[in-house]
């Protein structure tokens, strides 16, 4: 039989990894290696009951909406900036530049925003030369506050993109029949642009919030005890308290749970760009 | 405010410039347009007829000159702020919204509730035949869909003036002639003045009260379908108004009378009434239109004055033939056309015939012009 590569590549490093989480999640880790495989939901109701992981779900949840919401509202701005303000020859050159954080690795960037917030950082020591500050600020690092920051740097460029393809696809003849019909500057952007844009927006949403989620080095790296997520907790049930079942359990949960969300946003993204419309002859 | 008598124009602008860098995009436009008029900027592409459609809509400004609407000056006024609709090349259709959103899209501000807003919206579907389709998707319509609701939309705001940007270039031929008598009767039934772009003179003949030819930002010549066909002003309007033969000449003044001797043809005495662009005493060229010439049949007679000539190509069209013919002397070949009736046979190829032409049909330019 043939199989296209596709296929096979899917269910090669998606489908089967996938399967293995979802399957070890309902059974019992008897040692470290050994694995008690009778069907069990008792991992589930771990997880559901445990106060301690609802609340890492819950900052999790809170911390990547919080950054997609401050890097889609500051990409917007940018994405339509480039797409309109700027002349057509230079646009791929402004989408060049702005990917330009990506060259150096996720890592280091991440630890750039260690020197840059520290407590002997760039910014606490350069507001102490100006005479803004007598003490060092603590309370920018280590925190909520520093890994809600370091994402929305990071994922910037991911949520730019988006926009801006969304923004260059709107006939520009639809603005001036806008304007023809009426509306002022204000009214054609939310009447015309922001509809049409909202596939690009939701686009960008689904970008930064689902890896965001997951992510576990930027909490481990800038968080401290109080900025850490689920993701870092699936990390230690995994490799620290050999407890596979009980992570697997944990994925699968904010699995579920960014799964409906997305639907959410991407059924209120097809509303918003009119797709809906014309079911009704 | 200035007074609104009969005889204020709707539209007049006044020696409008416009330059994008260097180039000089509209030069000294100077334009009265009636009240209830049909009226079209004919041209080829890139002569600056769109561009000064847009300085009406508000879209382009202007270096020099004014745009006065109903009397008042638009300077500065916003496309949103005028008392005219456009009708955009694309329609421009606004694809996340349903037929009847897009109808009464501009009816936002309107002081009339929300049934009468829909009320007024379907009546205007119905004015352009799409009685029924206000719940279709935008996309799901086809290209003379679309129009119709482009042309709805900006109807139903009751405009001074609708603008249309070759509304029918993107339409095959078939529709856009039904589509041409459709809009001429949409005209007349609302009274707004219409001002078309376009660059088939075909269609600005068949639709127009008035014509302004505009050649590289320059208006040529305005005038309504009959004199621009019969009196152009120029070979370069003429040559651009239907089909036009030109032949050499000569034209000397002889006690008050002009004499010309045009190749081919010989000697005529034209009147000054030929000459839309004045009397080109010395080298001049001759105009004249496929159908002012006849070929003669034997045993036929000149009704008016007769030449020689060779038939050179027949171009067969069912209702017509063309010959282009080589009168003696002359070397490049002019165009005749000819009704076929029945019983009077298509010439061939390689005939030597006689044509019929009459002095009074010839228009006479300046060589150059």
């Amino acid at each position: 039989m043939l199989v296209s590569p596709t296929a096979l590549y899917a269910l090669l490093l998606l489908a089967i990894p996938l399967a293995a989480v979802v399957l070890i999640s309902f059974w019992t880790q008897t040692g470290v290696r050994d694995f008690d495989t009778t069907f069990t939901l008792a991992n589930y109701k771990e997880a559901l009951t445990d106060p301690l992981y609802r609340q890492l779900m819950l900052r999790s949840l809170m911390v990547s909406g919080l950054v997609t919401l401050i890097t889609v509202l500051l990409a917007f701005p940018i994405a339509y900036f480039v797409s309109f303000g700027v002349k057509p020859e230079h646009k791929s050159l402004w989408i060049f530049l702005i990917t330009i954080p990506f060259w150096t690795s996720y890592l280091i960037r991440v630890f750039l925003w260690k020197v840059i917030l520290g407590y002997n950082g760039v910014l606490n020591s350069g507001l102490k030369v100006v005479g803004l500050l007598e003490e060092p600020l603590s309370f920018i690092l280590y925190n909520v506050n520093a890994v809600i920051l370091t994402l929305a740097h990071a994922y910037a460029p991911f949520a730019i993109l988006p926009i801006f393809v969304a923004l260059e696809k709107i006939d520009r003849s639809l603005l001036e029949a806008s304007r023809d019909l009426g509306e002022s500057r204000t009214m054609t952007f939310l009447r015309v642009t922001l509809p049409l844009a909202a596939p690009g927006v939701v686009a960008a949403v689904l970008i930064v919030f689902i890896p965001t989620i997951g992510d576990y080095v930027t909490p481990r790296l800038v968080g401290g005890p109080g900025g850490l997520m689920i993701a870092n907790m699936i990390q230690t049930q995994f490799l620290r308290l050999n407890n596979a079942p009980l992570g697997a359990t944990l994925a699968v949960i904010a699995m579920l749970i960014v799964a409906v969300i997305a639907v959410v946003f991407l059924i209120l993204g097809n509303r918003a760009a009119g797709g809906k419309k014309g079911g009704r002859t | 405010m200035v007074d609104m008598t009969a005889d204020t124009p709707l539209i007049s602008l006044q020696n409008i410039n416009k330059h994008y860098g260097d180039y000089h995009a509209l030069r000294n436009i100077n334009l009265d347009i009636r009240q209830g008029e049909f009226f079209s900027l004919l041209g080829p592409s890139g002569c600056g007829k769109t561009t000064l459609l847009r300085t009406i809509a508000g879209f382009e400004d202007y270096d020099t000159g004014y745009v006065t609407i109903t009397g008042r000056d638009m300077r500065g006024v916003p496309a949103n702020k005028r008392p005219t609709n456009m009708v955009f090349q694309s329609y421009a259709i606004f694809p996340h919204l349903s037929v009847i959103e897009n109808v009464a899209f501009g009816l936002r501000k309107a002081r009339m509730s929300k049934a009468d807003k829909t009320q007024a919206a379907e009546a205007a579907l119905e004015m352009v035949g799409l009685k029924g389709y206000g719940h279709r998707a935008a996309h799901a319509l086809s290209g003379g869909q679309r129009q119709r609701v482009a042309l709805a939309r900006a109807l139903v705001l009751k405009p001074k003036v609708l603008l249309l940007d070759e509304p029918l270039s993107a339409l095959d031929r078939k529709m856009r002639e039904q589509m041409q008598v459709e809009l001429i009767k949409l005209q007349r039934e609302v009274g707004i003045t219409f001002i078309l772009v376009t660059h088939d003179q075909e269609e600005a003949l068949v639709m127009s009260d008035r014509i302004a030819v505009m050649f590289e930002g320059e208006i040529a010549q305005c005038d309504d379908p009959e004199v621009l066909y019969r009196n152009p002003k120029s070979k370069r309007v003429a040559d651009f108004i239907g089909v036009m033969n030109f032949l050499p000449a000569t034209v000397r003044e002889e006690d008050g009378r002009y004499i010309a001797t045009i190749a081919g043809l010989g000697e005529t005495e034209i009147s000054e009434a030929q000459c839309p662009g004045g009397v080109p005493v010395g080298a001049a060229t001759v105009g004249f239109r496929p159908e002012t010439l006849t070929l003669l049949y034997e045993g036929q007679s000149a009704t008016h004055r007769e030449a020689p000539a060779m038939i050179d190509e027949v171009v067969y069209y069912g209702d017509m033939t063309y010959y282009d013919v080589r009168f003696d002397g002359v070397d490049h070949p002019a165009r005749i056309s000819m009704r076929n009736i029945f019983g009077r046979d298509v010439l061939a190829v390689g005939t030597q015939a006689r044509v019929n032409w009459s002095p009074g049909a010839l228009v006479v330019f300046e060589q150059s012009a």
